[in-house]
């Protein structure tokens, strides 16, 4: 596995121009029928005024052969889990099944419009109802909404929620005085933007030593009767189970708060403990987490949310409820699901139409195909498995917490920085041994932070391998830091310049012409 | 488990390793009391024989999706190259992350600059962000940038914005103190009033319209901007029907500073709502304002020309509770699949399917302005849906017609407004025949006339 390896970089399928450089006057790539009603002049149906005056100009003109090679040709330039190991700490890059895209694809779903008539939309609303149920007892929250669509979506309508609730409870006035939202020290951004979205004003709680959320300052922050509530990662993202769940949702309860958490790693959990039995009111799920449907380069996702009894009346509106159901003279049963949007204490919707549907389908079909057993066995895999590299990279790099991760895990590059070889050399060189690199950088509180889930979907072999680069770089780093601190060497192109892309951004392409003029 | 990559003896053997005893002993950092000690009330699993069959049963309850449609209010019917759904069912695309490591993710940058170029080019903005969930909550995002450009707290939007795009606007925005007023439209036209924002002043930051707004019409957006920016206020513009942009004056060229669009129409499925994805272009000078992800043009050392995300200090991971929208996950690969769909229509393709739906609207609106009693309410000019009055309660009217013909003749108003019992929204694209509008116009004829339609209304 050793150094140098070099890759052609002069082959056509390595240096695919835009599209936009391809396009050729007078190529076609779409198949259309000749409009068979009798046409109206122009004018006639649409006047002048409203009429497009640029005829499209420089957008592309390509054969569908051209297209085809064109993303044909870039999707090779792309990492992705099918081709191997994808250990992005709390993303949880795990396998995405066949099977759930099929399902997806089933034409009374996918070409099933979301406005039409309730009764002939009855298995789709099945799909809902049955996905909600079965979300609703693995976290052990009853009330349920999939609207969001996605994780920080999610977040937002969570939070509206909690401020819906203290609003009503305490009155506007009260209420008013009540805006903090306790976030530790090692959340995702989107907590603190999500809670500002909903009007709260964030306090950060320090982590202590060992890595979990510290008890003083909870309650320190939580005596000045202004803490609406507590938005919590568990297991935090430096992988550790917050043993102190319970203490630490009776202290926010006690001081008149909800406590939010953050579901991004219920991959840790599903099966084998429940946020709702931890004491959390509320709590967001990533289907493209720990559901597998597909990342696809940054999305689409699903953001459900599940909250306690209590808060159930604040979810948005519609719903998905079901309702008695009758057979009439004609031996047709009435519908026995349906949209119902008469809850006048909803925070509102949160998205046109009823969410991210095909994640739903997804989803449904990944929990069926694992049922109760596979669903646990997939969460012990996943610890297992950060509990093994954990293991393994012990002896080369520094681990910051000693407590055992549970489905990840967080290493440092101090010994490497000795060498002048920081994490960011240490993730590129590892494209090199064909790997995707770690999460890097977070969380922000680990300075030189390494976080890395390998997920349930790698085999032994696999890990071993990702080990033995691991610890190959930390002697490269030593022997020949050089090599590290200029990788990747193997990929079609090296380095971006970053900061001068941020500096004179170019977000679109234009003709030349029209780009010098600029 | 068959998607676990490990025998049984395999995790025995790591287990060794660890030196711990068993599986249990892994998750001992969660207290006994919180551990499950039974299992999940799940079903047990399912072979792929029975899930699909299972699933397929479901999917043939939804008798809907098998009808000859004429449905559009912000989801439409539109062609789908074939290589569409080929290309982004690539393992390297659909199982890929977000692009944080340019180096091995080339691909998705580069398909994302040529999405932000394709929505520079229909909208004609300047600059276009890697997508939004969807039209509805880009609209309302608009609406939250309008402010922190203008730090102006008032926005007004018309009344003719699909209802439930106000519905996400006033949910997003009852916590910014942004006061969100409507501006009525003209029952006879079907277009907003432009008076209606003769009130605004100082303290307005945009004025919101839909064009095509929701009952199909055009909005006189030059008008409209003009008002806007007389007070110094931005206009935004939301598009529900996006292949309209193929024959329809651009927002852009019209004067909008915001424009935001739902791209379901390009390239997506129906999938009864989502996923879609959000379309959102602004003008240059806002740049720094743009909630989501940019994907900007970059070069290593050798000079090769690559791609980055960029200005990514605008975003949650950085800025955290100062960033300018809580985004992270956005729709990435349906973004991929509307910037295949653009680049295999391409100019010339788009600007046909764009035509065939306006002249099969407009041939279906005169051939139902014929059937008796019927009538359109609307006289603004429209694209490719419009508003029909029929003589009875549009709602049992439709119901009949899918019963019995088998035809989802359009959308009943009464859904969004008791107050137009026998308005109902019809659309139609390139892929309706003609055979199928005349049995829709002939159906709608002998149910209205013949029968007494609510007889089995539900």
């Amino acid at each position: 596995m050793k150094p140098h390896i070099t890759k052609v970089t002069t082959h056509i399928s390595q240096n695919e121009s835009l599209i936009f450089e391809r396009s050729q006057p007078g190529r076609a790539g779409f198949s259309l029928p000749p409009l068979d009603v009798d046409e109206s002049p122009l004018d006639e149906i649409i006047p002048a005024q409203y009429q497009r005056e640029d005829d499209l100009v420089g957008m592309p003109e390509v054969t569908e052969v051209d297209v085809v090679r064109h993303f044909t040709r870039m999707s090779t330039w792309n990492y992705s889990i099918d081709l191997g190991m994808y250990p992005l700490g709390s993303c949880t890059m795990k396998y995405n099944s066949r099977l759930n895209e099929k399902v997806a694809r089933i034409t009374g779903f996918a070409n099933l419009h979301p406005l039409a008539a309730e009764g002939e939309a009855q298995g789709a609303l099945q799909v809902i109802h049955e996905l909600q149920q079965h979300l609703a007892e693995i976290t052990g929250l009853p009330g349920i909404s999939l609207q969001p669509a996605a994780g920080a979506h999610g977040e937002m309508t969570g939070i509206m929620i909690i401020r819906a609730f203290i609003d009503g409870r305490d009155g506007k006035d009260k209420a008013a005085q009540r805006r903090t939202m306790l976030i530790p020290d090692s959340a995702h951004g989107t907590n603190p933007a999500s809670a500002h979205l909903s009007g709260f004003t964030v306090k950060t709680i320090r982590s202590t030593a060992e890595g979990l959320t510290d008890l003083e300052h909870l309650r320190e922050l939580c005596a000045h009767g202004d803490v609406a509530g507590l938005m919590l990662t568990n297991p935090n993202t430096l992988g550790l189970f917050e043993r102190n769940i319970q203490q630490i949702c009776a202290i926010v309860h006690d001081a008149g708060g909800l406590v939010y958490m953050d579901g991004a790693n219920m991959n840790a959990l599903v099966g084998v403990a429940r946020p709702g039995d931890m004491g959390v009111d509320v709590i967001h799920l990533n289907l493209h987490k720990t559901f597998s449907t597909p990342h696809g380069g940054g999305g689409p996702g699903s953001g459900p949310v599940c909250c306690t009894k209590e808060l159930e009346q604040f979810l948005p509106v519609p719903r998905v409820v079901r309702i008695p159901t009758s057979r009439d003279s004609d031996g047709v049963d009435s519908p026995a699901f349906k949209l119902d949007s008469d809850y006048p204490q909803s925070i509102g919707r949160v998205k046109a139409f009823l969410g991210n549907y095909g994640m739903m389908l997804r989803a449904l079909s990944y929990i069926l195909t694992h049922g109760y057993d596979g669903l646990r066995e997939a969460t012990e895999a996943a610890v297992l498995n950060a509990r093994y590299i954990a293991h393994g990279l012990v002896p080369d790099y520094e681990k910051p917490f000693d407590s055992p991760p549970m489905h990840e895990v967080v290493f440092t590059d101090k010994h490497q920085a000795r060498k002048g070889v920081h994490t960011l050399d240490i993730a590129k060189r590892l494209i090199d041994y064909g790997f995707h690199p770690m999460t890097i950088y977070f969380p922000l509180i680990v300075s030189g932070a390494m976080l890395i889930e390998p997920t349930e979907s790698v085999g032994r072999q696999e890990l071993d391998q990702f080990i033995e680069a691991m610890r190959s770089i930390a002697r490269e780093a030593v022997e020949d830091p050089e090599l590290v601190l200029n990788a990747p060497h193997s990929t079609r192109i090296g380095r971006l310049d970053e900061a001068a892309a941020a500096r004179k951004p170019v977000l679109r392409w234009k003709p030349k012409q029209a780009a010098s003029a600029i | 488990m068959r998607y676990i990559p490990n025998s049984p003896d395999e995790r025995a053997e790591m287990l060794k390793q660890l030196g711990a005893a068993s599986i249990e002993n892994l998750f001992d950092s969660i207290p006994e009391v919180l551990r499950l000690r039974q299992h999940l009330s799940v079903p047990a699993a399912m072979s792929e024989i029975e899930l699909l069959k299972a699933f397929d049963e479901m999917g043939a309850r939804n008798q809907a999706a098998g009808r000859v449609s004429f449905l559009g209010g912000g989801a439409y019917s539109h062609y789908v190259p074939t290589i569409v759904d080929h290309l982004i069912s690539r393992s390297e695309f659909f199982t890929a992350y977000t692009p944080y490591q340019p180096e091995i993710s080339q691909g998705t940058l580069q398909s994302i600059f040529e999405f932000q170029t394709l929505v520079c080019q229909l909208t004609g903005m300047d600059i276009a962000n890697a997508s939004m969930y969807d039209g509805s909550t880009a609209m309302a995002e608009a609406v939250l940038m309008a402010e922190r450009v203008t730090r102006r707290s008032k926005v007004v939007a018309s009344a003719a914005i699909h209802p439930q795009y106000l519905e996400v606007a006033h949910t997003y925005v009852q916590h910014a103190g942004i006061e969100l007023q409507h501006a009525a439209f003209d029952v006879r036209t079907g277009q907003t009033l432009v008076s209606a924002f003769d009130s605004i002043d100082d303290q307005t930051a945009a004025i919101v319209v839909q064009s095509p707004n929701f009952f199909g019409c055009l909005e006189d957006l030059q008008a409209l901007s003009e008002k806007a920016h007389a007070k110094g206020a931005l206009l935004i513009v939301a598009v529900t029907e996006a292949m309209s942009l193929g024959l329809l004056r651009s927002p852009g060229a019209s004067g909008a500073d915001i424009v935001v669009a739902e791209g379901q129409s390009f390239g997506v499925p129906l999938s009864f709502g989502g996923p879609y994805v959000g379309l959102f272009a602004i003008r240059d000078k806002y740049s720094r304002q743009i909630p989501g992800r940019l994907v900007g043009e970059a070069y290593d050392k050798k000079g090769r020309r690559g791609f980055v995300l960029t200005l990514a200090t605008r975003e949650q991971h950085i800025r955290r509770e100062k960033a300018t929208s809580n985004i992270c996950t956005n729709e990435g690969l349906i973004a991929l699949a509307s910037t295949v769909y653009l680049e295999t229509m391409g100019r010339r393709g788009i600007q046909e399917a764009a035509r065939q739906c306006a002249q099969k609207a407009h041939y279906a609106a005169r051939e139902m302005a014929k059937v008796e009693g019927f009538s359109l309410p609307c006289s603004g000019p429209f694209f490719n849906e419009f508003v029909v009055r029929a003589p009875v309660a549009a709602s049992p009217l439709l119901d009949t017609l899918a019963r019995e013909k088998g035809i989802d003749g359009g959308i009943a108003l009464s859904r969004f407004d008791s107050k137009r019992p026998n308005d109902f929204l019809v659309c139609a694209t390139e892929t309706n025949t003609r055979a199928q509008i005349d049995a829709l116009v002939e159906g709608l004829n002998e149910i209205s006339t013949t029968k007494s339609p609510g007889h089995k209304a539900n």
